[in-house]
C-alpha cells in the first residue's frame, strides 16, 4: 500500500509511473464484467421506477411519525374503499411525513384521498399534497430523454471529430459515455432506489461530466501524440505518458466532485429520506466515479486499439522498434530484455515496476530512446526547447 | 527569443490586475443592483417553495397531423388568462416541447386550479337576450386592452364598410338591449309574471342534458326563473357554461351582465379567423368564417337578430365569459363569412388580434389531456432546500479541507476561486430570478454542485501544467505564464463540451431538467469567466511573492511537490545549479 502511495507521489512529480496502456485487455475484461453485473442488475432485479413513469397518485400528509404509522396510513386509506385500492405503498419521510401511493385516481378519488389522510392526520385537506400523474407521462419523459440523449452524443461527437479533427476520439468518447449510462443503471437496479425525474436528470448530468473528463484526457494524448517523432514513441506510448501525466488531475478533480455529492447522498438517504436529493445523488456519486474511470480506462484504450491499427500507426510502430532495437544493439545490452515482441509487459501496474526502468515493451511502444532514471518523463522536446531558448 | 520572452512575461505583469478589478466591478455592480432591487434570495422553483405544477398534453381532435406550434401557443394565452383569473399570483403557463403545456402555481392543493386549467376551451355564439351595465369597479373599459372592452363592434356582412353602431364604448351595453325589458322585471316573449323572488343566482334553470339543442337554440325563450337569475347575478360570480343551457354571465371586465341563449353555434363551426385592415378602409376588423353547419346556423342566427328579436346582439362567450357582443347590422349573413368591425370607436390592432386569437382558439383542434398533477407542500420542499444546502456546505467544508492538504498554500486559489463562482452564481441567480423569472429549483441546486467540481478542476489542471512546467526547467514565475497557455485551451474545451450538454438538455428538455441545465450552463460561464479573470490573475499575483516563486514549505510548490530537486532559477544559495534536473 505504501508502495502505492509512493507510486501516486511519483505520479505527482510527472513521472511516467504505470503502463496503464500494456494492459489494455484487462481494463477490457474489468469493464465488460462490471458491465456485466449491471446488465444481470437490470435484467434481474429491474428498475425501482417512481410513479411518475408508472402513473399513479402520490399523497404526502404531514404526520409525526411513529412505529404504527405506517399501519396507520395503510388503514386510513384502506377504509375509505375506493375500488381496486390493494396496491397502496405507504413509506415515512423523515420524522414529520408520511407518503401514500396508489393507483391513478379520479379527481373525486383524490379529494376522498385527501380528506381521509387529512383527518387522519388532524390536519386542512389542503396540508395533505399530491402528485397525480397518467400513465403515459413517464413514456413521454422517457421518450424525450432519449431523444435529447442522441442529439446530444451526435453534436458532441461531432465538436469533439472537429476539435480533434480525429473522429476515432468522438467514438472512444462516446462509447465511455455509454459504459458510464449502463453502470449508472446497473447500480440503481441492484440498489433499488427509486428512479425519479430527479434521477434521469443526473444522469444526463453525468453524461456531461464523463465527456468533459475525457476531453481533459484526450486533449493531453494529442499533445502528446503531436510529438510522437521527436519523442520516438508509440501511439501507445504516447497515449500512455498522457494518462499518466493527467491521472492525478482526474483523482484530484474527481475527489474534489464527488465530495459534495457525497454529502448530498448521505443526507438525501440518512436525514431526508424519500426524495429528489436521494434520486438524485446516487446517480451523480456513481456516474462521477464511472465517468472518471471510463475516461482513463476505456475510452483511452479503445483510442488506442483503434489508432495502432490504422496503416500509419503500424508503420511507425515498426519504425520505433526498429530504432530501438537498433539503439539497444548499439548500447550492447544484453540481458533478453530487449525486443519484447509480446505484449508481454503485464507486471506494470500493481508490481510496482517502474516504466522506464522496465521494458516497455514495442507493443505499448515505451520510449525508445535510452534515458534510464529520469524524473522527467518524456516531454523534452517542446517544451525544454522553449525552456532554454 | 530570451529578450522576447522576458519581455512578455514582464507586460503580463502589468496584467493581472486589470482582470481582477474589472471582476471585482462586476461583483460590486451585481451585488449593488441586488441592494438596490433589495431582493436578496433566488425565486425558488416549486420543488423548494412548494405548489403546483400540472403538465397538459394536447392531441390533435382533426385526426391527422402533430400540434401546430401556432395553435399550442394560443391554448397557452387562453389558459393563462384563465389561471390568472384565479388570482393565484405568481403562475407560470409555458410550452414545452411539440405538444405540452405546463402550469406552475405556487400555492399548494388547487384543486379548482387542476379542474379549470384541463378543461377544454368553450367557445360559443349565443343570442343576447337582456344585456344590462353594471358599476364597474374597474376603469374606463375603453381604456382597457381586451376586446371585450372595445365598443360594441357590429357584424356585417364581409366586405360591407364598418357600420356605426349606435351606441359605442361602455354606453354600448349601458343601454338595456332586447324587448325593451323594463329594468325591474324582464317581460320576455314567454309572457309570464316578473320574477318573484327566487333569488338565488342558480346558473342552471334545467338539468344539464336536457337543455336545448343548436338548432333549436334560436326558439327558446327565457323562463322567469331565468329573469330571476339574471337580475340577481353579479358580475364575479361563478358561472358554469354548459352549451345547451342559458348563460347569464358579465364581460370581461365585468361592465355589462348578459342574459344569454344556449349556444347556437360551437366554436369549432369556425374554420378560420383573422384581424387585419380590409384594402381601402382604416379600421381594424376581424374577418371569420364558419363551416357548412355553421354557416346555416350563423345565417338563420342573423335573419333572426337583424329583426331584432330577441335583439340585434349575438354574443361570443369564452369559458363563460362574454368576450364580444357584435349586432348584426348589415342584415342575415349566409354566405358563412363575416366580419365584426370595432363599431363607432373602432377597434385598435390588439383589440382585434386579440379577438380573432380567441375566435381561433375556439377553432383550435386541440383537446388537452391531464398528464401530471405534482403538489409539493412548502414544508416539504423546505425540508429538501435546507437538506441541500447544509449538505452542500459540508461537502464544500470537505472540499476545502482536501484542498488544503493537496495544494497547502496555494489552495487559497482553489478556494476563493469557488466563493467567487458561488458569489457570482448566486447573485446571478437572483437577478435573473427578478429579471426573467428563472428560478432556481432542486436540479438547479444538482447543477451548482457539479459546477463544484468544474470550477475545482480548472484551477488543477493550471497546477498540473505548472508542475510541468516547473518540471521541463522554467521558474515558478515563467511556468504559471507558460503552463496557463497549455492550460487554456484544455479547460476552453472541456467547458465548450459542458456547455454544449447544458445547451442541448435545455433545448430539448421538459420541466425541471430544464433548470438544471441552465445552472449548468450558468455555472460553466461562470467557471470561464472565474478562471479567466480570477484564478489565472490570482495565480500571476501570488508568483510575486517570495513564497510561492521560492517554493517554500506549505507553498504547494515546493521542490518536492512537483518533483525536482530544487526549483529552477532560484538564486544560488550554496551551489550554483540552475536547473535541479539534466541540466
Amino acid at each position: 500500500m505504501s508502495s502505492f502511495l509512493k507510486q501516486l507521489v511519483r505520479l505527482s512529480h510527472g513521472e511516467n509511473v504505470w503502463d496503464v496502456m500494456a494492459v489494455r485487455r484487462r481494463w477490457y475484461l474489468i469493464t465488460a464484467a462490471v458491465l456485466l453485473v449491471c446488465v444481470l442488475g437490470l435484467a434481474v432485479r429491474g428498475l425501482n421506477l417512481g410513479i411518475e413513469f408508472r402513473g399513479g397518485a402520490e399523497f404526502r400528509a404531514p404526520v409525526d411519525v411513529t412505529a404504527t404509522t405506517v399501519d396507520d396510513t395503510r388503514q386510513a386509506v384502506e377504509q375509505l374503499d375506493l375500488p381496486d385500492m390493494t396496491d397502496i405503498t405507504v413509506t415515512t419521510i423523515g420524522d414529520h411525513t408520511v407518503s401514500v401511493q396508489t393507483r391513478t385516481l379520479t379527481t373525486e378519488e383524490v379529494t376522498a384521498v385527501r380528506a381521509g389522510l387529512a383527518s387522519f392526520a388532524q390536519v386542512q385537506a389542503d396540508q395533505v399534497s399530491y402528485s397525480l400523474i397518467g400513465a403515459s407521462w413517464g413514456q413521454q419523459i422517457t421518450q424525450k430523454g432519449i431523444i435529447a440523449l442522441a442529439v446530444f452524443l451526435v453534436l458532441v461527437g461531432l465538436t469533439i471529430s472537429i476539435y480533434f479533427r480525429d473522429w476515432k476520439m468522438a467514438v472512444a468518447a462516446i462509447a465511455a459515455v455509454l459504459h458510464d449510462l449502463v453502470v449508472t443503471i446497473g447500480v440503481y437496479a441492484w440498489v433499488g432506489f427509486t428512479v425519479s425525474p430527479a434521477t434521469l436528470t443526473a444522469v444526463l448530468t453525468i453524461l456531461g461530466y464523463s465527456l468533459y473528463d475525457t476531453v481533459v484526457v484526450f486533449d493531453k494524448v494529442r499533445e502528446n501524440v503531436r510529438e510522437l517523432r521527436s519523442t520516438q514513441e508509440t501511439y501507445a506510448g504516447a497515449a500512455n505518458r498522457a494518462l499518466n501525466e493527467v491521472l492525478i488531475r482526474s483523482i484530484n478533480t474527481t475527489i474534489i466532485g464527488v465530495l459534495p455529492i457525497f454529502a448530498l447522498l448521505i443526507a438525501g438517504v440518512f436525514v431526508l429520506g424519500t426524495g429528489p436529493i436521494k434520486d438524485l445523488s446516487l446517480a451523480m456519486f456513481v456516474g462521477m466515479l464511472a465517468g472518471a474511470y471510463s475516461s482513463i480506462f476505456v475510452a483511452t484504450s479503445l483510442l488506442v486499439d483503434m489508432k495502432i491499427r490504422e496503416p500509419q500507426m503500424v508503420a511507425w510502430q515498426k519504425t520505433v522498434a526498429e530504432r530501438a532495437e537498433r539503439a539497444r544493439e548499439l548500447a550492447a545490452q544484453g540481458a533478453g530484455n530487449g525486443v519484447a515482441v509480446g505484449v508481454q509487459v503485464a507486471d506494470g501496474d500493481e508490481s510496482g515496476v517502474d516504466l522506464p526502468t522496465a521494458d516497455m515493451g514495442a507493443a505499448t511502444g515505451g520510449t525508445a530512446g535510452v534515458d534510464g532514471d529520469r524524473h522527467q518523463p518524456s516531454r523534452l522536446p517542446r517544451s525544454r526547447r522553449k525552456a532554454q531558448e | 527569443m530570451a529578450t522576447r520572452s522576458t519581455h512578455r512575461s514582464s507586460n503580463r505583469r502589468l496584467h493581472p490586475w486589470r482582470p481582477l478589478t474589472a471582476l471585482t466591478v462586476i461583483l460590486l455592480v451585481l451585488f449593488g443592483t441586488m441592494a438596490a432591487l433589495s431582493s436578496w434570495t433566488p425565486k425558488l422553483g416549486l420543488d423548494l417553495q412548494g405548489g403546483t405544477t400540472i403538465t397538459l398534453t394536447a392531441s390533435n381532435t382533426s385526426g391527422s397531423g402533430s400540434v401546430d406550434p401556432a395553435s399550442l401557443e394560443q391554448a397557452r394565452t387562453i389558459i393563462q388568462q384563465r389561471v390568472d383569473s384565479l388570482g393565484v399570483g405568481e403562475s407560470e403557463v409555458t410550452t414545452a416541447g411539440n405538444d405540452q403545456i405546463t402550469v406552475s402555481v405556487p400555492n399548494v392543493s388547487q384543486d379548482r386550479l387542476r379542474d379549470m386549467v384541463g378543461q377544454t376551451a368553450q367557445l360559443g355564439f349565443r343570442v343576447v337576450y337582456y344585456s344590462e351595465a353594471v358599476a364597474s369597479p374597474t376603469a374606463s373599459p375603453e381604456a382597457s386592452a381586451s376586446p371585450g372592452a372595445s365598443a360594441s363592434p357590429g357584424a356585417s356582412a364581409s366586405g360591407s364598410t364598418p357600420q356605426a353602431n349606435p351606441s359605442g364604448g361602455a354606453s354600448a351595453s349601458a343601454t338595456p338591449q332586447g324587448n325593451n325589458l323594463p329594468t325591474a322585471a324582464p317581460s320576455a316573449a314567454a309572457s309570464t309574471d316578473p320574477a318573484a323572488g327566487l333569488p338565488s343566482p342558480s346558473p342552471y334553470p334545467t338539468e344539464a342534458g336536457q337543455g336545448t339543442a343548436p338548432d333549436q337554440a334560436l326558439s327558446w325563450q327565457p323562463t322567469n326563473q331565468d329573469a330571476a337569475n339574471f337580475l340577481a347575478y353579479t358580475c364575479g360570480d361563478p358561472v358554469v357554461d354548459t352549451p345547451d343551457q342559458p348563460l347569464i354571465t358579465c364581460d370581461r371586465e365585468g361592465t355589462a351582465k348578459y342574459l344569454l341563449g344556449p349556444t347556437v353555434i360551437s366554436g369549432n363551426q369556425i374554420t378560420t379567423a383573422s384581424a387585419g385592415i380590409p384594402q381601402g378602409q382604416l379600421q381594424w376588423v376581424v374577418s371569420l368564417s364558419f363551416d357548412d353547419a355553421g354557416t346555416k346556423l350563423f345565417g338563420d342566427a342573423t335573419t333572426q337578430l337583424y329583426q331584432g328579436t330577441p335583439s340585434s346582439q349575438f354574443a361570443i362567450v369564452l369559458d363563460g365569459k362574454v368576450v364580444s357582443a357584435p349586432q348584426v347590422t348589415q342584415g342575415p349573413i349566409l354566405t358563412g363569412q363575416a366580419t365584426i368591425d370595432g363599431g363607432s370607436a373602432g377597434f385598435t390592432q390588439e383589440d382585434a388580434q386579440n379577438l380573432a386569437s380567441v375566435l381561433k382558439y375556439g377553432a383550435l383542434p386541440l383537446a388537452f389531456s391531464i398528464d401530471s398533477v405534482d403538489t409539493v407542500s412548502p414544508v416539504l420542499g423546505g425540508e429538501q432546500l435546507t437538506g441541500a444546502i447544509i449538505a452542500g456546505l459540508l461537502g464544500l467544508g470537505l472540499v476545502v479541507v482536501f484542498a488544503v492538504l493537496i495544494y497547502r498554500a496555494l489552495s487559497v486559489v482553489t478556494i476563493s476561486s469557488l466563493v467567487i463562482a458561488a458569489a457570482l452564481t448566486y447573485a446571478l441567480m437572483v437577478l435573473l430570478g427578478e429579471s426573467l423569472g428563472v428560478a432556481l429549483n432542486l436540479p438547479g441546486v444538482a447543477g451548482g454542485i457539479v459546477g463544484i467540481g468544474v470550477t475545482a478542476d480548472s484551477f488543477i489542471i493550471l497546477y498540473e501544467r505548472v508542475k510541468d512546467e516547473v518540471r521541463a526547467g522554467r521558474t515558478v514565475r515563467s511556468a504559471v505564464e507558460s503552463g496557463w497557455v497549455k492550460a487554456r485551451g484544455t479547460i476552453l474545451i472541456s467547458d465548450g463540451v459542458q456547455m454544449l450538454s447544458a445547451v442541448v438538455l435545455f433545448v430539448l428538455s421538459i420541466g425541471a431538467v430544464r433548470g438544471f441545465a441552465f445552472i449548468l450552463g450558468l455555472s460553466t460561464i461562470i467557471d470561464i469567466v472565474v478562471t479567466f479573470m480570477f484564478s489565472k490573475p490570482l495565480m500571476t499575483v501570488l508568483m510575486r511573492s517570495r513564497f510561492f516563486r521560492d517554493g517554500h514549505r506549505w507553498s504547494g510548490l515546493e521542490a518536492s511537490t512537483i518533483g525536482v530537486e530544487e526549483l529552477p532559477g532560484l538564486r544560488p544559495r550554496t551551489v550554483p545549479a540552475t536547473s535541479g534536473e539534466e541540466a
